[in-house]
């Protein structure tokens, strides 16, 4: 953005060292050590840059390390005694459906909530209503995981047996439903709210973002409010919503304690309404302080594939997101 | 929509075709006897009687809009409806989690709970505690230490390396390549799982420690891990709306560039700076998993990062909770795990607010 | 104090974008020299490239030679932060450091660079910059205050003030006047009139009248279309430019015909 390009620094040291006379250019008295301290100063910054990289590299290399036993193990040594993919894929499942339930609750919701606090609310408390949603984004996790253990499991417990009874013949919901409430769909939900908050923030910006005049043109022409959002709003942000959504859907695949203190685990199940299934970051958690050997490693490739999912997603919504201000001309 | 505000006056022409105003406030009132005659009908609750006075208030309206306004306006207010019930929907996880950490953790947040730590306390000890009726044993004073410590050494991490990098992508690599790849690797570092910073920490110092090496300092290297992309990117910001103006009349004094951004340009940015900061310390503060496999778990207080494990408050609410240190009798163990849970909320809206307070208060004024 | 500058042969380019070719010029210490000329004909690209700061616009670079009283600035071993001590600048907009009081404002440029300088000292320099500067009368009572809190043509006078307490040779303006309201542009145009009996001044200007009540000498600059470079037309003494231009470009200029 500003300062000369380094190439453009000159070296008096350099005509000393040849032995050149620089003495009759009164603009060369200047001061070696100022000019050290520039260059001191633009190594250092790009040294923690660069440093960046190299962690984010390692974190890569490190897991693969110590993973990487597992995958030439002896299949039967593995837990569950079929081999490291035979343990991987239905904890896999299990990450992708709770995120799934996440965001099949949270984007419309998340969405409508953005579209509230931009154009419904009455301008004088939306600034307020945006700060009590990012309180909602600031609650530690582990936080929500104790409210879905000891509050919202229970109360849903009654739900799902009244599902289980009315709406057992649908696979997600076969009887007989858990007694205690800890069961995928809640875990889902609970995902859900930690999830909303992402997606109302970075829709909201976009929504705020919509060119003024597209929204009065829509007004002009005697669109209702309604119609005003579906015509100029959604489609200026669509881009934006779904970047949204994808991060939301990180942040749902990752997290670890809502899942690991609301579910109680099990081998991979059909009905949401059960005990049973597993995610990856639960797993590990739930594990990993008293695994040693093997196990250890198989839980670090197990990260490493979350890892991995959890990067791709992210890039996704990346990638859009910079697709898309390169297109709008912000910034 | 504020029609027929006199009857005797004429309908206004602008107005004909419009519900009155009171039309909503009696299409509630019937849903809400109606809810009440239905809930009862499948068993009453008062979740139950809300939600169905929900559903039919929203239908209703709806319908009766169609018929006396036309399908454009009833389309807009179910739209109006569902918008408002979802922010209403949203709040109810909020205010149910705030409710319950109040109403539980405060009759266990006392002197004793916050300046004991959970040594020698054991299941014997709180189901004595729960027969005799004497208050709860034990507290969260290592949790806290263990909280305050390694938060510290995260930041310590984190903020000269976050602000570095920042200061590099705006005042030095500005159209680099090298600074596409590091700003496009920092977003992607924001969206790594908690979890997973903890096993890269844990597996680093596993190689170059020797495996298990669980210390308060592994926890803060993962930490940094998930705290240096948003000290990175709030920095970013606040450098980048620091006028250019200030630079060129520094560079046209005759300063020196790192003079400029040390002396010119980052005190003018300090107050957002130190805003992003604070946010983001707030942000790791309440990190549970992370720290689960890298610091272990401890009972009694650790002042060392460097040496044995150590406990922090999201974890000990986590094992409060999972495994109660009595397993026949858990509720001194739950009690414990909400102090500890109305505590952390303290610290993290505390860490909030005086990040919105740095941020207004020493914002210089600029002359735009 | 105070120096010429003899400019020979410059080319200035952004890129491959050739902005401003072959200038030819001598200014005298001393003196006010006034740069005017539509808009877009880098005439205050070429007033940057008189301290080096073209360089802090990325890809900006020059050919040629600009000599301060003989001493290329361009010369391999110069470093530009010891040309901008000499040679100092006052901008479009002013821009005090917000962060600073008026009278830490003045001392920016010691301070910034880290030297010593005793408190007695301090003093004498602030009264002596904002004295030069037209400003002291004014904020004597408040130095301690912010300088943004200054109205717009007082805080311009801090920043000239500022740029004298370094003690140049030089002080280039880039329409220094230009975000001020006239009583504000008065003061600046008394202030420049005072300013050249110890310096060498030059400002770039869009108003004409501006440049004949101020200005010793005129240098018009003009551009043959877009995406042609801007080149000097014709340099004079300024009555001469604005009653006998040579060149007939410079009298439909100064004469309203288009620009």
């Amino acid at each position: 953005m500003t300062g000369p390009a380094p190439g453009q620094v000159t070296a008096p040291e350099i005509d000393r060292l040849e032995g050149k006379d620089v003495s009759t250019n009164s603009l060369k008295a200047s001061t070696d050590r100022g000019r050290a301290g520039d260059k001191i100063f633009s190594g250092i910054s790009l040294a923690a840059g660069v440093l960046i990289l190299a962690v984010l590299f390692s974190v890569a290399v490190f897991l693969l390390v110590q993973a990487a036993p597992t995958f030439v193990a002896d299949p039967a040594e593995v837990t569950g005694g079929n081999g490291f993919t035979a343990y991987i894929l239905p904890i896999v499942i299990g990450t992708v459906v709770a995120a799934t339930i996440a965001l099949l609750i949270a984007t419309p919701v998340g969405i409508a909530v953005a579209l509230f606090i931009s154009h419904y609310a009455p301008r004088r408390f939306s600034r307020a209503f945006g700060y009590v949603i990012d309180l909602l984004a600031a609650i530690p996790s582990v936080i929500y995981g104790a409210w879905g253990y000891i509050v919202l499991a229970p109360q849903l417990a009654k739900v799902y047996t009244w599902l289980a009874e009315n709406l057992g013949w649908i696979p997600f919901f076969t009887g007989p439903a858990s007694q205690t409430g800890k069961t995928m769909l809640t875990a889902g939900i609970v995902l859900a709210v930690m999830v909303i908050p992402i997606i109302t923030s970075l829709s909201r910006e976009i929504f705020l973002q919509t060119p003024n005049l597209h929204e009065e043109a829509a007004l002009a022409m005697g669109a209702t409010r309604w119609e005003m959002v579906r015509m100029a709003v959604l489609p200026f942000a669509r881009p934006g919503i779904i970047s949204a959504t994808m991060l939301g859907l990180g942040r749902a695949l990752g997290e670890t304690m809502a899942v690991a203190l609301v579910l109680s685990p099990g081998a991979l199940v059909a009905s949401l309404v059960k005990s049973g299934n597993q995610t990856i970051a639960a797993e590990i958690a739930l594990n990993f302080p008293e695994a040693f050997g093997l196990r250890l490693n198989e839980l670090i490739a197990a990260g490493l594939v979350l890892f991995v999912i959890t990067l791709i997603v992210n890039m996704i919504a990346r990638f859009i997101i910079t697709r898309h201000q390169e297109f709008s001309g912000a910034n | 929509m504020a029609a027929n505000q006199t009857l005797q006056r004429r309908q206004s022409h602008l107005t004909r075709g419009h519900l009155p105003s009171y039309a909503v406030w009696v299409v509630l009132a019937a849903s809400v006897v109606l809810g009440a005659a239905l809930a009862t009908l499948i068993g009453f609750s008062v979740v139950g009687w809300a939600v169905i006075t929900a559903i039919v208030f929203v239908i209703t309206a709806t319908i009766v809009t169609a018929v006396a306004e036309g399908e454009r306006k009833a389309k807009d207010r179910l739209v109006t409806f569902l918008v408002y019930g979802a922010f209403l929907i949203a709040l109810l996880p909020l205010v149910s989690v705030l409710w319950t950490v109040l109403e539980r953790g405060v009759p266990g947040l006392n002197y004793n709970f916050l300046f004991t730590s959970m040594n020698g306390v054991t299941g014997a000890v709180d189901n004595q505690a729960l027969e005799n009726g004497t208050p709860v044993l034990g507290g969260a004073y290592h949790a806290v230490v263990g909280t305050l410590q390694i938060t510290l050494w995260a930041t310590l991490i984190s903020v000269p390396i976050g602000l570095l990098t920042a200061v590099y992508l705006v005042e030095y690599g500005a159209g680099r390549g090298l600074t596409k790849a590091i700003t496009f690797f920092v977003d992607v570092m924001t969206g790594i799982p908690s979890i997973v910073a903890g096993l890269f920490a844990a597996a680093l110092f596993s190689l170059l420690f020797g495996p298990g090496t669980r210390t308060g300092f592994v926890a803060a290297v993962a930490l940094s891990v998930l705290m240096i992309p948003v000290v990175v990117r709030s920095t970013e910001e606040m450098l980048k709306i620091v006028p250019n103006e200030l630079r060129e009349a520094s560079y046209a004094l005759g300063v020196r560039k790192w003079r400029t951004i040390t002396k010119v340009v980052i005190p003018t940015a300090i107050s957002g700076i130190a805003s992003g900061v604070t946010l983001s310390i707030a942000r790791v503060i309440g990190e549970t998993a992370p720290i689960l496999v890298t610091a272990g778990f401890a009972s009694s207080i650790n002042m060392n990062v460097f040496s044995g494990w150590m406990s922090t408050l999201p974890t000990f609410i986590y094992y409060q909770i999972l495994t109660p240190t009595s397993p026949t009798s858990p509720d001194p163990s739950t009690q414990r795990a909400w102090a500890a849970a109305l505590l952390l909320i303290l610290m993290v809206m505390l860490l909030n607010l005086v990040a919105r307070f740095v941020a207004r208060m020493f914002a210089p004024k600029t002359s735009r | 104090m105070s120096k010429r500058i003899d400019v020979k042969d410059l080319n200035v380019y952004y890129s491959k974008f050739l902005a401003v070719e072959d200038v030819n010029i001598n200014i005298e210490a001393r003196s006010v020299t006034a740069f005017i000329g539509p808009s877009g004909c880098g005439k205050s690209t070429f007033l940057r490239t008189l301290n080096r700061m073209h360089e802090v616009i990325p890809g900006a670079r020059v050919e040629g030679e600009v000599l301060l009283d003989g001493d290329n600035l361009y010369d391999s071993a110069v470093d530009p932060v010891s040309v901008r001590g000499q040679i100092g600048m006052v901008f479009q907009r002013p821009n005090p450091f917000p962060t600073m009081s008026i009278r830490d404002n003045v001392l920016a440029g010691v301070k910034l660079n880290n030297r010593r300088i005793s408190k007695s000292d301090a003093d004498s320099l602030v009264e002596k910059s904002l004295q030069g500067a037209n400003l002291w009368n004014e904020v004597k009572d408040r130095l301690g205050r912010p300088g943004s809190g200054l109205s717009g043509g007082q805080q311009q006078r801090l920043c000239i003030a500022r740029a004298i307490a370094v003690s140049p040779q030089v002080i280039l303006m880039d329409e220094p006047c230009s975000a001020l309201d006239p009583i504000s542009t008065l003061a600046i145009e008394d202030l420049i009139n005072e300013l050249k009996s110890e310096y060498t001044v030059v400002i770039v200007t869009h108003n004409m009248q501006q440049a004949a009540r101020v200005s010793d000498k005129t240098a018009f600059f003009n551009i043959a279309g877009t995406g042609k470079p801007g080149k000097l037309i014709e340099y004079g003494d300024t009555t001469t430019i604005f009653n006998k231009p040579a060149v007939q470009a410079t009298e439909d200029y100064v004469s309203g015909r288009f620009g």
